[in-house]
C-alpha cells in the first residue's frame, strides 16, 4: 500500500530523516516509535505532502504523493490541532470534512453516531465552537473526523497524548477494529510503548531519522522496546 | 530587562518567516514618515508668517491656540486608524520572575516614543522658535511648547484607552466616532465650548507657567488608567475566561446554488461572521460606503471628474481590499488540513473570488444613491466596479500567494487590539492609484466617457480571461505551497 524509497529530508545540511526502504502492506496497523526528534512527524508530513522530500519519494497505492494529488481521496490524517477549524462546531466540522470526501449529512451522522461512547457526551450537541473545547475533546473530534469517508489510509500522530485513560482504552478498540475488520491501513506514532504494542501489528523504531528496528508485535516486543529505549537514553 | 525586551522584538522581527515583506513594508513606511515630517516641518515654519499675513491684527499664537481643540480631535481620529499599541507576546513571560508592572511600563513607555508623537514636534518646535525670534517671552514660549508636547502624549494614551474599549465591541470604530463626533457637536452648537476651554487653558498656562501642573496631572492620570487596563489584561484567565456563547449553527442552504464551491463559501461566510477580526472587516463596508460623502457634497470635487474613479474603486472595493489582502492567511490556522484534504486548490480560490465579486456587486448597488450628485458619478462608479471585478480581484488573489504571515483567529493577543495598523492600508495604493491614474490620463487626453469605457474594458478583459488567470494564480499557489505551510506553522 505504502512504499518508501530512498527517502530523506535535510534542513540546511542537517539530515532529519533517511529511510532507504519501508513497505507497509494494506490493512496493517503500523506503529512508529522514537524519541523526540527521531523523525516521526517528519515522516508523516512527507506522507501527506506537507513538506518536500530532499531525495526519494513515497508512493501510496502506486501514486507518488509529491507529484500527484490523487492519494488525497483515500487518505486522511489528524496530526495536530491545526487540522481543526476553530470557529466551527464539531458537527459543522464533521459535515465540512464529509462534504470534501463526498459524504452527505446522513452518512456523516451515521458514522459519528458509532462514536457516542468515545465522545462521552462532550462533543456532539454542545453548541460550542471547537476552539472553546478542551484540548482532549478537540483531539477526539479531530480523530473521528479523520475516520469520515471510509479512507483506506489513516494517519494519526500521537493519538493517545492528552486523552484521559478511559478514552485511551476506547481509542485502542477503535484502531484495532479499523485494521482488523475493515482492512484500513492505520499509521500511528506514540511515545507510549504499551499502547503501541497493544494496538499495532508492526512497530518500527526510528532513531535520528533512521529505521533501527522493525518488529512484528509479539509477547516479547514490549520488553524488547523497553530495553532498547533504556539503552539509547544516553 | 528592557534590553532583553528590545532584543526579543528585534529577533522576532528578523527571524520571522515574513521578514522580507516586513522589511519592505518598513522601508515604505519610512518614506511615508519622511513625507509627513517634511509636511509638518513646512507647516511649523510658515504658520507664523502665514497667519500674520492673513490676519494682521491678530496674534498668531492666539489663533493657533483657538484651533488646538480641532487638532486634538483630528489627531485622535488619525491615531485610532493608524497607531496601534506595540504588540508583545507576554504569555511566556508571565511565569518568569518578571514583574507585571515592568512589562506594562515597557509597552506604554515604548508607545510614548512612537513616531506619531515625534511628528507634532516637527511643527511645534519651528513655530515656537519663530515666536522666540519675534520677541515673545522665552520662558512662556518654552512652557507653551512643553504643554503641547504633554498634550501630544495625552492624546497618545487617550487613544489606547479608546482602542481598548473598541476592541470589545463589534463595531470597533463606533466609540471613536461617538467620542470625537460628540465633542465636535457639543462644541459646534456651543453647548460646551471646548474650543474656548482649550484655548483659555493654554493661554492661562502661557501666562502663569505654574499651571503646567494641570496638564501633567492629566497625563499621569491617563497613564495610570492605561496601566490599570493593561495590567488586568495580563492575567491569562482574562483571555481564557471569555464567556462561551451558545452557538446557533446555520446551514446556509442557499449556497448550494454555487455548486462545487459551496462548502468553501459556507466556510468563508462562517469565517467572516464568527471571528472578531473578520467581522470588523464586514463593518468596514459601512465606513467605505459613506466614503464618497466626504467628497461629493463639496463643489470643489464636483469639478474634478477624474477623481470619481478613485472613489468608485474605493467604495465598491472596500471589502475586496480588507478581506482579499489576507487570503489565504485567514485560513492559516488550519492550512495543513486544507492541504491534506481532498480538495482542489482552484475551488478554494474560486470561493474567495466569488465572495469578493458578490461584495463588489452589492456595494455598487448600494452606492447607486450617489447618482444624486450627478449621473457622471454613477457612470464612473460603474466603470470602477467592473475594473474591480475583472482586475483588482485577480491582482489581490495573485498577491495572496506571497502571504506568509499567520493570522491567529482563535486567540486574541493581550495587547493586539486590531491586528494591523498603518500597514493594512498600504495594499490599497496600487489597487486604487493605478485605476485612478489610467482614468485621469484618458480623461485629460480624450474625455470623461472614453475614460469610463477604458476602465470598464480593462475590467471586462479580466472577466473574459478569468479562467486562464485563475489557472495561473492556482499554479502560483501550488508552487508556494510548502513555503506557506511552513510559514503558517510558525507562531509569530
Amino acid at each position: 500500500m505504502i512504499t518508501t524509497s530512498n527517502l530523506s529530508k535535510t534542513y540546511s545540511g542537517n539530515e532529519v530523516l533517511n529511510i532507504e526502504s519501508l513497505d507497509i502492506p494494506k490493512g496493517q496497523s503500523f506503529g512508529l516509535v522514537g524519541n523526540n526528534g527521531a523523525g516521526k512527524t517528519t515522516y508523516f508530513s512527507l506522507l501527506l505532502d506537507l513538506i518536500k522530500p530532499s531525495t526519494g519519494f513515497i508512493k501510496s497505492n502506486d501514486i507518488q504523493v509529491n507529484e500527484s494529488e490523487d492519494w488525497k481521496p483515500f487518505t486522511s490524517a489528524f496530526i495536530d490541532e491545526s487540522f481543526l477549524i476553530g470557529y466551527l462546531t464539531a458537527e459543522e466540522y464533521f459535515y465540512f470534512i464529509g462534504e470534501l470526501r463526498g459524504q452527505n449529512k446522513a452518512d456523516v451522522d451515521k458514522l459519528v453516531a458509532q462514536f457516542e461512547d468515545f465522545f462521552h457526551g462532550e462533543i456532539l450537541g454542545q453548541k460550542k465552537y471547537l476552539r472553546d473545547l478542551s484540548k482532549g475533546n478537540q483531539k477526539k473530534a479531530g480523530i473521528v473526523a479523520a475516520l469520515i469517508g471510509n479512507p483506506e489510509v489513516i494517519i494519526l500522530d500521537e493519538p493517545f497524548a492528552n486523552l484521559d485513560p478511559t478514552t485511551q482504552i476506547r481509542l485502542k478498540g477503535i484502531i484495532k477494529d479499523l485494521a482488523e475488520k475493515q482492512g484500513t491501513t492505520v499509521l500511528i506514532s506514540s511515545h507510549d510503548l504499551m499502547h503501541v504494542t497493544d494496538v499495532c501489528e508492526r512497530i518500527v523504531v526510528l532513531e535520528k531519522g533512521e529505521v533501527v528496528k522493525d518488529l512484528k508485535t509479539s509477547e516479547a516486543t514490549l520488553k524488547e522496546l523497553e530495553v532498547h529505549f533504556a539503552g539509547t537514553g544516553f | 530587562m528592557i534590553k532583553n525586551f528590545l532584543s526579543f522584538e528585534w529577533k522576532s522581527f528578523i527571524r520571522s518567516a515574513n521578514f522580507g515583506k516586513g522589511l519592505a513594508v518598513k522601508i515604505l513606511m519610512g518614506f511615508f514618515a519622511l513625507y509627513f515630517m517634511a509636511m509638518f516641518l513646512g507647516m511649523g515654519l510658515i504658520m507664523y508668517p502665514g497667519l500674520k499675513d492673513t490676519f494682521p491684527d491678530q496674534d498668531p499664537l492666539v489663533i493657533v491656540n483657538n484651533y488646538l481643540f480641532y487638532w486634538i480631535l483630528g489627531d485622535l481620529i488619525f491615531r485610532f486608524f493608524f497607531q496601534k499599541l506595540p504588540v508583545m507576546s507576554v504569555k511566556p513571560l508571565l511565569t518568569l520572575p518578571v514583574k507585571r508592572s515592568k512589562i506594562v511600563n515597557y509597552v506604554l513607555g515604548k508607545s510614548a516614543i512612537s513616531f506619531f508623537n515625534y511628528l507634532s514636534l516637527f511643527a511645534i518646535i519651528p513655530f515656537g522658535v519663530t515666536l522666540i525670534v519675534k520677541d515673545y517671552p522665552v520662558n512662556s514660549v518654552l512652557v507653551w511648547m512643553l504643554t503641547l508636547i504633554i498634550a501630544t502624549l495625552c492624546i497618545n494614551f487617550l487613544n489606547f484607552i479608546i482602542e481598548s474599549f473598541s476592541a470589545e465591541k463589534e463595531l470597533s470604530f463606533l466609540p471613536i466616532i461617538v467620542f470625537t463626533g460628540g465633542l465636535f457637536v457639543l462644541n459646534h452648537f456651543n453647548v460646551v465650548s471646548f474650543t474656548e476651554i482649550v484655548a483659555n487653558g493654554i493661554n492661562a498656562v502661557y501666562e502663569t507657567p505654574v499651571l503646567i501642573g494641570i496638564p501633567i496631572l492629566v497625563l499621569v492620570g491617563l497613564y495610570l488608567f492605561n496601566f490599570k487596563i493593561l495590567k488586568q489584561n495580563l492575567f491569562l484567565d482574562s483571555g481564557l475566561k471569555k464567556e462561551v456563547k451558545e452557538v446557533h449553527a446555520s446551514n446556509l442552504e442557499w449556497t448550494k446554488n454555487f455548486g462545487d464551491i459551496a462548502p468553501f463559501m459556507r466556510l468563508d461566510l462562517k469565517l467572516l461572521w464568527r471571528n472578531k477580526r473578520t467581522k470588523s472587516s464586514v463593518w468596514m463596508l459601512a465606513l467605505g460606503l459613506f466614503y464618497g460623502l466626504f467628497f461629493y457634497p463639496q463643489p470643489m470635487y464636483q469639478e474634478m471628474p477624474w477623481f470619481f474613479a478613485f472613489i468608485g474603486v474605493f467604495v465598491t472595493g472596500i471589502f475586496l481590499m480588507n478581506f482579499g489582502q489576507f487570503i489565504p492567511a485567514w485560513d492559516s490556522g488550519y492550512y495543513k488540513l486544507l492541504m491534506s484534504q481532498n480538495i482542489k486548490y482552484e475551488q478554494y480560490l474560486k470561493s474567495k473570488f466569488t465572495l469578493m465579486a458578490l461584495s463588489i456587486i452589492i456595494l455598487f448597488v448600494l452606492s447607486i444613491p450617489y447618482v444624486y450628485f450627478g449621473w457622471k458619478i454613477l457612470l464612473a462608479h460603474f466603470a470602477a466596479a467592473i475594473y474591480n471585478l475583472g482586475v483588482n480581484t485577480h491582482v489581490i488573489l495573485y498577491g495572496g500567494s506571497f502571504n506568509r504571515k499567520k493570522i491567529n483567529l482563535n486567540q486574541k493577543a493581550a495587547f493586539n487590539y486590531q491586528g494591523t495598523g498603518a500597514v493594512q492600508w498600504l495594499i490599497g495604493i496600487p489597487l486604487l492609484l493605478i485605476p485612478m491614474g489610467i482614468f485621469a490620463l484618458f480623461y485629460f487626453l480624450i474625455g470623461f466617457e472614453i475614460a469610463c469605457i477604458i476602465l470598464a474594458t480593462l475590467g471586462i478583459t479580466g472577466v473574459v480571461f478569468h479562467q486562464r488567470l485563475m489557472k495561473t494564480i492556482t499554479k502560483k499557489y501550488l508552487e508556494s505551497k510548502y513555503k506557506m505551510i511552513d510559514a503558517f506553522d510558525q507562531n509569530n
